[in-house]
């Protein structure tokens, strides 16, 4: 292992990888990411595999809609050999109350003004795109058919063969375990296989970037939250979009393969790192599927697993330098979207470390947007 | 033994794919699953897991007892979705 780097980033997920890519593209060398586990390990690797622009804050559409227009050319700009299965099918969001449906208005307005092509359904125009869709239960639908699935493992690993190709080196199965500080400033990176020295250090751990920060001293209000998340056995192809409701309380998306996959949040979760599995979510899961998209609930149940989400109080992500501790990044607290927004957080954090003008203006979700208590909340996510 | 063979009869996965990836650096079972999905398919890893892990072990010269298996997940075989949620509300009466 190297015991010296320009550059060390924490985390082998999407982040991390587009991050470590953007770097080394802008010619830094010697970059070194640490993944505890293996590449995708984490939440990348459990998240429910859809990516969609229909957002209710202008941040959060203006980074969305700048990595799906990555996403439509990323085999080619990551020169991959795989495919990263990106189906623009569409996401196809529900609602069962008057309330949301204003909120879905709003949203629409803000998703406009960003040139994002979303669009208010009737119901029934929701049911001609999917026509097992029980419509009794539902009082509104919004759609944008540029949404739609990728494939979270071959979208890291593109990155990560790229960002590789470019001179990065991961070390994987390699834990950090403390970052060395001296004057305000960084000096290093302990390992449970040695030290690096290094003056710039990246927090790209999501679910774990509290521990991260702790190392260093800097207090950052997130949690991470399990989510939970079912698949079923493959058939035929029977249906085009994610099918989402925030109210509700779940999405559904056939994957390119034939499985459908589908998950959902829980409130009353504690706020720890668990991810094991329970029996309530598979129960609460197919009750809502079952009443909402009958045929579905013929289908078997072939494994459930868990996933964290990082949240933040507003549900926007933290992209940000420590105030006093120089050389020290931060972007985490992706509650639940990390994956969707993989390709401009590689981006902003690049021209972060390397001093650039940004392409988009991230300055707003710096981490002290908490303590300023000016919030803009993002309304949907389940 | 050809490689043609098909280790992953859930999704079409050969010998020969098993091997690249071994060759290319990927040498967990997790990993292999990740881009092949070896594991992920109605039979969750019940066919392909040792056959799979036995190359991970023959190519890396560890012993097949040392290579680490995916985490096994619930439910041990498909069960439909309509049938947990009438037993769910069933609970609930």
């Amino acid at each position: 292992m190297k015991n010296k780097a320009e550059v060390v980033i924490i985390g082998g997920g999407i982040s991390g990888c587009s991050i470590a890519y953007n770097l080394a593209k802008k010619g830094v060398k010697n970059i070194v990411v640490l993944e505890k586990n293996y590449i995708c390990s984490g939440s990348t690797g459990r998240c429910g595999a859809g990516v969609r622009m229909q957002w209710g804050t202008e941040m959060n559409c203006k980074l969305a809609r700048k990595s799906i227009e990555f996403y439509e050319n990323a085999n080619e700009i990551l020169e991959y050999e795989r495919d990263v299965e990106f189906k623009q099918k569409g996401y196809l969001l529900v609602t069962h109350t008057e309330e949301e449906l204003e909120q879905f208005k709003k949203n629409i307005e803000v998703q406009h003004s960003c040139g994002i092509p979303s669009r208010l359904l009737t119901l029934g125009e929701a049911k001609e795109i999917v026509p097992y869709l029980n419509t009794d239960v539902l009082k509104g639908a919004a759609f944008c058919g540029k949404d739609g699935f990728l494939n979270p493992f071959k979208t890291t690993d593109a990155f990560y063969r790229a960002a590789k190709r470019l001179g990065v080196k991961f070390y994987t199965f390699t834990e950090a375990t403390g970052i060395r500080i001296e004057k305000g400033k960084i000096r290093g990176v302990e390992t449970n296989k040695g030290f690096i020295s290094t003056n710039i250090v990246v927090n790209a751990t999501n679910a774990y970037s509290k521990n991260i920060c702790s190392m260093v001293g800097i207090e950052v209000p997130v949690y991470s939250e399990r989510h939970q998340i079912l698949v079923t056995e493959p058939v035929e192809p029977i249906q085009d979009p994610m099918v989402m409701s925030f109210g509700l309380n779940f999405y559904i998306q056939q994957s390119p393969e034939g499985s459908f996959i589908m998950g959902r949040g829980d409130d009353r979760e504690p706020r720890d790192l668990r991810i094991t599995s329970s029996w309530q979510f598979t129960e609460e899961m197919a009750k809502t599927i079952d009443s909402v998209l009958p045929p579905i609930s013929k289908l078997r149940v072939i494994r459930q697993w868990a996933g964290l989400y990082n949240m933040t109080p507003d549900k926007q992500p933290i992209y940000d330098k420590g105030e006093n501790v120089e050389g020290f990044y931060m972007a985490f607290g992706f509650s639940g979207h990390g994956f969707m927004f993989g390709p401009i957080t590689g981006i902003v954090m690049a021209e972060m470390i390397t001093g650039e003008t940004p392409t988009i203006d991230v300055s707003m979700l710096n981490l002290n947007r908490f303590k300023t208590g000016r919030l803009l909340l993002e309304p949907s996510v389940v | 033994m050809d490689e043609n063979t098909i280790i992953c009869r859930c999704s079409d996965v050969t010998l020969k794919d098993i091997r690249q990836l071994i060759n290319e650096g990927y040498t967990s079972f997790d990993e292999i699953k990740r881009i092949t999905r070896s594991g992920m398919g109605p039979c969750q890893g019940k066919t392909c897991g040792q056959l799979i892990m036995r190359e991970i072990a023959n190519a890396t010269g560890q012993n097949i007892r040392d290579v680490k298996f995916q985490t096994n997940r619930p439910p041990v075989v498909g069960v439909k979705l309509g049938l947990i949620a009438k037993e769910g509300r069933r609970n609930e009466e």
